[in-house]
């Protein structure tokens, strides 16, 4: 019995181990791509396009707020492109050295109120988020959702009191689907990505906190299909972006 | 026990014993590298600082009681019952030990939250759970229960029934077994449960932030926080994460010297 659970914990332990050498791919180049969680959708798109394209090429696609993304690559985070979805943290990375060229804005995009489907709550405009009794999530200061949803309560004079305060859009906009929270701030794009699973309600003041999203490459990564992959996003990509609720990049 | 002869060890034994200890002590004494000194005090007293260790000595300490309460029946039931339908129960007591935390948030939401299967109830009564510090407590108690559980069933198996059959023969009822003979004789494994139950609702997080979300003062226990300040804030991340080293330290010498763990 001993002599079996060690073989067991042999096994177990070799298990990862084997997983890894799968993950080869056979020679496939590697294009890996950080991206802010606001653009998962488009992204996504882009991805299958690009692997049509180079078909001897891998992309792989890394989501989550980007302050984070830029935290992995300062640390040693191997990426061959970022796409931030504001400017303050490209401005980290370009502040670390881990820039390769300037990075370029290639859309643009505003906050959206988000609710579970019918309104329940009869949110109205941005004033309604200070109603009390209401389950009220949004994104953390330091993420670029959070930073203008933030603004844009100093610049409208509301005090926001929310429940709870998540590390990316895509944490914000699972509250509401789920039904534990009543209402939210996220993305235009994120309420067009998640369908008929939450309503999206504009309101006058979105335009006081515009987010820049801009991309570029990574020191130490491919600069060769990195800068395909940001030709991509500013030629073909730019149709994909905008069908998604995504505005055009300011010049 | 440990009076009796000495058997040599192989000596290639102690190579990967030494290696395993480095490979646990070694992470954890890196850190102290990364620290910057000199803004320590300053980041580790910060409000936010100060509030996270606050709520996570509360809500772990809270944890451990609701644990010790419902874990205590629990280990001594699956260890002296003989019921047939127990052995089923005794694997998915274990569950929250081996699911991914995560996973315990998603469950802990389908039965708790706003939606869910209790959880509706609750709301329609006025007593909304997520979001709350009181869903902080049920989180850490869901993934801490496992450890006192195995941890006492265990000792009270070890224990053996010799001396309960014996107060039982000089007339002692039941109840009176169990408080004066049973779990007297189970107390340093109950202690080292109750360590292990506390140490791991202070290191609680997938689950946390999943079913309670993530508020200062409110529902952002410790490693919420420093999750959070890890991409925002490093030193301060690394700092915190110092804090709950040196808490987790004193934690595990408080039950140590018994040799219960």
């Amino acid at each position: 019995m001993k002599r079996l659970i060690s073989l067991g914990a042999v096994a177990l332990l070799a298990l990862p181990l084997a997983a890894c050498g799968d993950d080869d791919d056979g020679g496939k180049d590697t294009l890996t791509v950080y991206a802010a969680a606001s653009l998962t959708s488009t992204f996504e798109q882009l991805e299958k396009q690009f692997e049509k394209d180079h078909p001897d090429v891998d992309v792989k696609l890394d989501f989550d707020g980007s302050s984070s993304l830029v935290a992995r690559i300062t640390e040693g985070g191997g990426a061959d492109v970022f796409a931030s979805a504001d400017t303050a943290n490209m401005d980290k990375l370009v502040d670390a050295d881990m820039a390769d060229g300037d990075p370029v804005n290639f859309a643009t995009n505003t906050l959206m109120i988000a609710v579970p489907p019918g309104n329940p709550a009869g949110i109205k405009g941005f004033n309604d988020l200070a109603k009390k009794g209401l389950n009220l999530v949004l994104c953390q200061p330091e993420v670029p959702c959070g930073s203008a949803s933030q603004k844009l309560a100093e610049d409208v004079g509301v005090d926001l009191k929310p429940v709870s305060e998540y590390e990316n859009v895509k944490q914000v906009l699972t509250a509401i689907e789920e039904g534990e929270a009543d209402e939210g701030l996220v993305y235009v794009t994120d309420v067009t990505d998640a369908g008929d699973k939450v309503e999206g309600i504009a309101f006058d003041e979105s335009d006081k906190a515009v987010n820049d999203y801009p991309i570029v490459a990574v020191d130490g990564g491919d600069s060769k299909l990195a800068q395909e992959w940001i030709d991509l996003v500013l030629g073909d990509g730019q149709k994909v972006l905008s069908e998604a609720g995504f505005g055009a990049p300011a010049s | 026990m440990s009076n009796t002869r000495h058997v040599g060890l192989p000596r290639w034994l102690y190579l990967p014993a030494v290696l395993a200890g480095v490979f646990v002590v070694l992470p954890v004494a890196s850190m102290a590298t990364r620290i910057s000194w000199a803004d320590f005090p300053g980041l580790v007293t910060s409000e936010a600082a100060l509030s996270a260790l606050q709520l996570s000595l509360k809500t772990s300490a809270a944890s451990t009681v609701l644990c010790l309460l419902l874990g205590v029946p629990l280990a001594v039931v699956l260890a002296r019952s003989q019921a047939g339908w127990l052995g089923p129960l005794r694997s998915l007591v274990l569950l929250p030990l081996v699911l991914p935390p995560v996973v315990g948030g998603v469950a802990l939401l389908s039965a708790f939250g706003r939606k869910g299967l209790l959880g509706q109830h609750l709301e329609a009564a006025g007593l909304q759970i997520a979001f709350s510090t009181i869903a902080v407590v049920i989180a850490q108690t869901f993934v801490s229960l496992p450890f006192l559980v195995v941890s006492l069933e265990g000792a009270v198996r070890t224990a053996g029934e010799r001396y309960d059959v014996i107060a039982a023969s000089l007339g002692a009822r039941p109840t009176t077994v169990l408080r004066r003979v049973t779990l007297p004789l189970v107390l340093p494994g109950l202690a080292s449960g109750a360590v292990l139950a506390f140490a791991r609702s202070l290191g609680e997080f997938g689950a946390t932030i999943t079913f309670a979300g993530s508020l200062e003062g409110t529902t952002r226990t410790l490693p919420l926080l420093i999750y959070n300040l890890r991409v925002t804030d490093t030193d301060a991340a690394v700092a915190m994460s110092v804090v709950l080293v040196v808490v987790a330290i004193v934690v595990i010498t408080m039950v140590r010297p018994r040799g219960a763990l």
